[in-house]
């Protein structure tokens, strides 16, 4: 078992982390601090999941949402995506292992990964809606958020929702009210299987790396841990039996990264437009200095009487 | 002129455009009709680029105050956009016809630095539209198009459901391209009508001199003149 958080003192204590610990702002520049916070995580192993949706109740729970009551549609999922009142989502998969014939039951949780490299924040063109905490915590700022959606465009795993009611975009926070006084989140908390466990990034992949050899060790031979390279790992991970095909597990995308077209748009095309328009601006200006004004001339006004005299008459 | 006017007989002369004979001459080249249609899409234009802008490039997010802050940039700019493109093809109806292209405009195109240096007698005579103006109106009419349509696919507020991120994510990149390019086409608009003097009268009183017509739009004002009835007072039943 890996020890869980202690419970919290009674005593108030400071946050232990906030805005001098910024690594990135959307659409700011940011000096980011001389020291780094440890990096946090949370491991999310798929294969002790039992589908309790416990995490999901916690999470409504700590945030205070409303997610709505739908229908049933014949799946397990509820509600029937991530919306802005449902920051994680248990996603359930039945697939059957043609290795095995077995019937398996893969179930993750959804919810923000906090990239490293987060495409949200890149995407974001209001300064300071989206933040980046030095500990790798990726958090929404809703009196900054103008509800564009863009962080949508951004962000490979398609998690934010925009909210209809307050037209903002919401997220999981990693539950940074709680870590900034030194507790888990709280869907961890909830888990009554360990499959959620929450610590340092260097202790998960410690977690993970004894529970990935125990799964190899029953005969999951491609058990390991996904920490995707392509957006600079992630701050939330998953332990998979099926590491090599994470696309079982509710569509997982296998090489997740910044859309090189979301890449072009906030790279090239931003600093490339504003110059072209600064050229466009000066050329005209040039071009009235070297060329001066087309004006017409004292000719050109008796050329025209003379027209319309031969137009009379 | 009898020659010219054949020459010229396929061009277009608008009905409401007659030449006032006097000293000088006054040519009326818009309606009051075309002038607002215009001013409103000229409006429309500045508010859209102003906070397009905004959103485009971080350094200009202040101009988000201009319009009562972020949100309300992000809920105003579509609609103003709407207005636009509305607005654009009430222009569009008014004056296709006008800039339908020629075999002149490309032996005037071909003459552009002549133009471009002050040596317009060089080139071919124009009627209503130059190559130039022609250009500005149909790049103008392709990118406002293309505009609605990516603009439309990114208004989250009433059409997220309609198509996948991915699709959303080119429309956001060719809505951005596209306006770059409005925006410069913009500029040579504005500044064309600034450089040749005694153009931007026909937008805000509706007429033009002779001897403006005559310098820039030599087709133009012979085609009137020729259309003009030969009675004896030398004005128009009209008036």
């Amino acid at each position: 078992m890996f020890p869980p958080v202690p419970n919290p003192t009674t005593q108030p204590e400071a946050p232990r982390f906030g805005e001098k610990d910024l690594i990135r702002r959307s659409a700011s520049t940011v000096t980011p601090p001389a020291e780094r916070q440890t990096e946090v995580a949370k491991l999310i192993d798929v294969s002790k999941c039992i589908g309790c949706k416990a995490c999901q109740s916690a999470c409504i729970e700590w945030n205070d949402t409303h997610p709505a009551i739908e229908t049933n549609t014949g799946i397990y999922e509820n509600p029937h995506d991530l919306t802005p009142d449902m920051f994680t989502l248990m996603r359930f998969t039945e697939w059957e292992n043609p290795e095995t014939n077995n019937l398996e039951w893969l179930i993750r949780k959804d919810g923000c990964m906090h990239c490293e490299d987060p495409g949200c924040l890149k995407a974001c063109p209001a300064p300071g809606a989206i933040v980046q905490y030095s500990n790798g915590i990726v958090d929404f700022v809703h009196e900054n958020c103008i509800g564009c959606g863009y962080c949508i465009k951004g962000c490979p795993f398609n998690i934010p929702r925009i909210s209809q009611v307050d037209h903002t975009a919401y997220k999981c926070t990693l539950c940074s009210d709680r870590v900034a006084v030194g507790q888990g989140p709280a869907c961890a908390k909830a888990c009554p299987t360990q499959a959620i466990v929450w610590g340092t990034k260097d202790e998960m992949k410690e977690w993970a790396a004894d529970r990935v050899e125990d799964l190899k060790s029953r005969g999951f031979e491609n058990a390991g841990l996904y920490d995707p390279p392509g957006v600079g790992g992630t701050h939330v991970m998953y332990v998979l039996h099926h590491a090599d095909q994470p696309q079982l597990y509710s569509n997982l995308p296998e090489n997740p990264r910044i859309s090189p077209v979301v890449e072009a748009w906030k790279g090239v095309t931003k600093y490339a437009g504003l110059a072209v328009l600064g050229i466009a601006a000066a050329t005209g200006f040039m071009h009235y200095l070297v060329a001066g004004p087309n004006r017409v001339s004292e000719e050109d006004e008796e050329a025209a009487e003379r027209l319309t005299g031969e137009g009379r008459s | 002129m009898s020659i010219d006017v054949k020459a010229n007989g396929n061009y277009e002369v608008g009905k409401d455009e007659r030449v006032h004979p006097g000293k000088p001459v006054v040519v009326d080249r818009y309606t009051a009709g075309a002038r607002i249609n215009h001013w409103i899409t000229a409006t429309s234009l500045v508010l859209l680029a102003l906070s397009g802008l905004a959103l485009f490039h971080p350094s200009l997010f202040f101009l988000t105050g201009l319009f009562g802050g972020g949100q309300l940039t992000r809920i105003i700019h579509p609609w103003i956009g709407v207005i636009l493109f509305f607005s654009f093809f009430g222009l569009f109806l008014r004056f296709w016809k006008a800039n339908l292209w020629r075999r002149d405009d490309s032996d005037w195109l071909a003459h552009g630095r002549d133009v471009l240096a002050g040596h317009e007698e060089r080139a071919p005579e124009v009627g209503k539209y130059n190559a130039g103006q022609k250009l500005v109106f149909w790049s103008m009419s392709a990118l406002i198009i293309v505009l609605i349509t990516s603009g439309v696919v990114i208004w989250d507020q009433y059409f997220s459901v309609f198509t996948t991120v991915e699709q959303k994510r080119w429309a956001v990149l060719v809505h951005s391209i596209a306006a770059i390019v409005a925006i410069c086409v913009w500029i040579i608009h504005v500044y064309s009508a600034f450089w040749v003097r005694g153009t931007i009268r026909a937008m805000t009183r509706g007429s033009v001199t002779g001897g403006w017509a005559w310098r820039h739009h030599r087709k133009w004002l012979r085609d009137l003149v020729a259309r003009t009835p030969h009675d004896k007072s030398g004005r128009t039943p009209a008036e």
